[in-house]
């Protein structure tokens, strides 16, 4: 009995990781274009409000996940007009646009507040489904959900096992390279940007259309998610999988907090619900820290089998951004 | 070099007029009057003079934080973090305020106390930030970014744990303060001239600071070129703590003018948005100091104005956020497309006479608009 509701569980967990791995994965895809994104928690907020309202008012969920998409992508194609053509901070644009996006989602959803509208239904799939543990683990979910275990697998495969994913990590580690190699290199930034902003997009609807369904303005819950889909996306080494398992864990810590709730009076729910948040602060300062020039130089001073073991830990954990993360490409 | 003067301006007014009509628009879009909202507005802040002492009472927060910005942007630092730094703050000041209460004191002391308290919480938080970028490696956006969330959850911990009222824990906040325990204000009004004061001076420091001084000199090398001053003996991490912590003792001022001043007690949402928004008033005003007060009043005022929109037009508030975000967005951009499309002559030219070989051109004021790494 008690093992159904934990498989029901982590199904849930599997269900609420999904927007959080649309948005960092298309996060990874803008970074590895060189482009930072940062515009992410004002667009997941936009999306969701943008993509209720058009499917609340065609009552058609495959037409508030295109609203979602090209919300998205059309936010994305500013942060790249900004920073790529008009060589302005990509930070500033990702920020101004993050807050002003979280305010319109705001102002312009007062009137659809509290509403309910359509919702994403449990697609099982056949025979698999009932598969003993696996089948209600991975099979009993909705359509968004599959899509987003597709999306792992494809977006790994794409980046670091085609030609176009090459040049993707080339335009983003080396731009000047990749041009001698016949790269636009600030058309592909362009594309992949807005790709990502896409992806980003559909993260939206999915809170307001399934996991959490529904506007109901500040009180969404989704205020901060866009944020931490930031940090998973350099947890994520700009990895896919890896990004997954950061997307995952995070999901599963704020599951934990919910069930933990009960056991700890003491702590209120509220402080549960952020525990995710200082874990990954120190997941990033363990990812980072091989980075840091005063680390190479205490390790070079220890014994040689305690560096070199230490020294694999780190480079195990460590993740490089793409060399080029946030340089405009200039052609002189 | 007058011309170009006017034809800036024209551009930002240009900027200014563009994003009045997306506002319009959007105003528009949710079926709702545009004039009478901006009206509303308007009325709203400067009506009255409640409401404008209003509008002052969130202009220190705000200021302060910008100052401390300008510090930070100065050298090339985007402390996102600011929001934790201003809770931390408030904590701080709420901790030294419970501690002396009941010590009988002379209230004078105990507020002073307490808002030190408050700035050396906010510059704890500052340099935890700096530490994670400068020794750890953290990017301090996403380092800062984790420290608000967890800033957040150790205000909610205190006011529903240790600081609940007797009873039932709120989120109301925890049990406000004495009277006396106040920072002193106008009769009839929660303004108070000693934190109106605060704010002047912090921004008048950072002003003279950042013109006037040898350190602000430096700060702006390491902002410029952090490898070229480090090169030229400026002790490059050193002087990006010294910038977090002086940004993270004005953020922890306003913390402390939120709690002893203006709420009386520890809330929740205790920092009100007030870090994030000081950023776009820094980011608006190009990082130059002389605009900071005029720019932060005008925010402000949004702020207050738009408080009254959802009871007479049923818009919610955030308008202001909206209007405030296009802003700065159109600004950026109208910025940008000027250097690109009306200035390539003139780099041309200029770029004969200066062989971008020597070092002191990398070093020079090339940057005009507010282009931060």
């Amino acid at each position: 009995m008690s093992i159904d509701i934990l498989i029901i569980s982590l199904a849930g967990v599997l269900t609420a990781a999904a927007p959080v791995l649309f948005a960092v994965i298309g996060e990874t895809f803008s970074e590895r274009a060189g482009v930072i994104n940062l515009s992410m928690n004002g667009t997941i907020l936009l999306t969701a409000m943008g993509g209720f309202a058009i499917a609340l008012a065609t009552d058609n969920i495959v037409l508030g996940f295109l609203a979602g998409m090209l919300i998205g992508a059309l936010v994305a194609a500013l942060v790249a007009f900004a920073s790529i053509t008009l060589k302005q901070s990509q930070v500033a644009v990702g920020f101004i646009l993050a807050l002003l996006c979280r305010d319109l989602s705001y102002f312009l959803g007062n009137p659809i507040m509290g509403e309910s509208g359509p919702r994403l239904s449990t697609a099982s799939i056949p025979f698999l489904s009932e598969v003993p543990v696996l089948g209600p683990l991975f099979f009993k979910q909705d359509v968004m959900t599959y899509l987003s275990f597709i999306l792992i697998a494809g977006a790994w495969i794409f980046i670091f096992r085609t030609r176009p994913g090459l040049m993707l990590q080339g335009i983003g580690e080396r731009p000047a390279a990749a041009f001698v190699r016949g790269a636009n290199v600030n058309r592909m930034r362009y594309f992949y940007t807005i790709l990502g902003g896409a992806l980003i997009g559909l993260a939206g609807p999915i809170y307001s259309l399934s996991v959490k369904a529904g506007w109901k303005g500040t009180i969404s819950g989704l205020d901060g998610i866009g944020w931490i889909a930031l940090s998973i996306t350099i947890f994520g080494g700009w990895n896919p999988v890896r990004a997954a398992f950061g997307a995952y864990l995070f999901a599963l810590l704020q599951w934990l907090g919910l069930v933990l709730q009960p056991m700890l009076p003491g702590v209120p729910a509220q402080v549960l619900q952020v525990a995710p948040f200082p874990l990954m602060i120190l997941t990033l300062l363990f990812v980072n820290i091989g980075n840091a020039e005063w680390v190479e130089r205490t390790l070079a001073g220890l014994p040689e089998p305690a560096r070199r073991a230490i020294a694999k830990i780190l480079r195990a954990l460590r993740a490089t951004p793409p060399a080029a993360l946030g340089v405009p490409f200039e052609t002189e | 070099m007058h011309s170009s003067r006017w034809f800036n301006l024209l551009v930002q007014a240009g900027a200014i007029v563009l994003a009045l009509l997306f506002t319009t628009l959007v105003l528009l879009a949710s079926n709702a009057p545009p004039l009478e909202a901006f009206w509303n507005i308007l009325t709203g802040s400067v009506g009255s003079w409640g409401k404008f002492s209003d509008v002052l009472i969130s202009w220190v927060p705000l200021l302060l934080v910008t100052a401390g910005l300008l510090v930070t942007f100065t050298t090339g630092l985007w402390n996102i973090g600011i929001e934790g730094q201003i809770t931390l703050g408030a904590i701080f000041t709420t901790w030294m305020l419970r501690t002396l209460q009941d010590s009988g004191w002379n209230p004078a002391l105990v507020i002073s106390l307490s808002i030190l308290a408050g700035m050396a919480g906010g510059a704890l938080w500052a340099a935890l930030a700096g530490a994670l970028k400068t020794f750890g490696g953290v990017n301090e956006i996403f380092g800062g970014l984790g420290l608000n969330f967890v800033a957040t959850a150790l205000n909610l911990w205190l006011i529903f744990g240790p600081w609940k009222r007797p009873g039932v824990a709120s989120m109301s906040g925890t049990v406000p303060f004495d009277e006396s325990l106040a920072l002193p204000a106008l009769s009839g009004s929660r303004l108070s001239l000693y934190a109106v004061a605060m704010a002047v001076v912090a921004i008048l420091i950072v002003y003279f600071l950042l013109k006037g001084t040898y350190f602000g000199l430096r700060l702006k090398a390491v902002g410029r070129n952090a490898k070229a001053a480090y090169l030229l003996g400026v002790p490059t991490w050193q002087y990006m703590m010294m910038s977090f912590v002086i940004c993270g003792l004005f953020a922890g001022m306003a913390g402390a003018v939120q709690v002893s001043s203006v709420y009386h007690r520890l809330i929740p949402s205790i920092s009100s948005g007030y870090g994030f928004l000081g950023l776009l008033v820094a980011m608006l005003i190009n990082y130059q100091p002389v605009w900071a007060a005029p720019v932060a009043l005008f925010f402000a005022a949004l702020n207050i104005g738009s408080i009254q929109l959802p009871v007479v037009l049923k818009l919610d508030s955030t308008l202001a956020g909206v209007l405030q975000g296009t802003l700065v967005l159109f600004v950026l951009l109208a910025g940008g497309a000027r250097q690109k499309f009306m200035r390539k002559p003139d780099t041309s030219t200029s770029s004969v006479h200066h062989p971008d070989s020597s070092p002191s051109a990398a070093r020079g004021p090339k940057r005009e608009t507010g282009e931060k790494p």
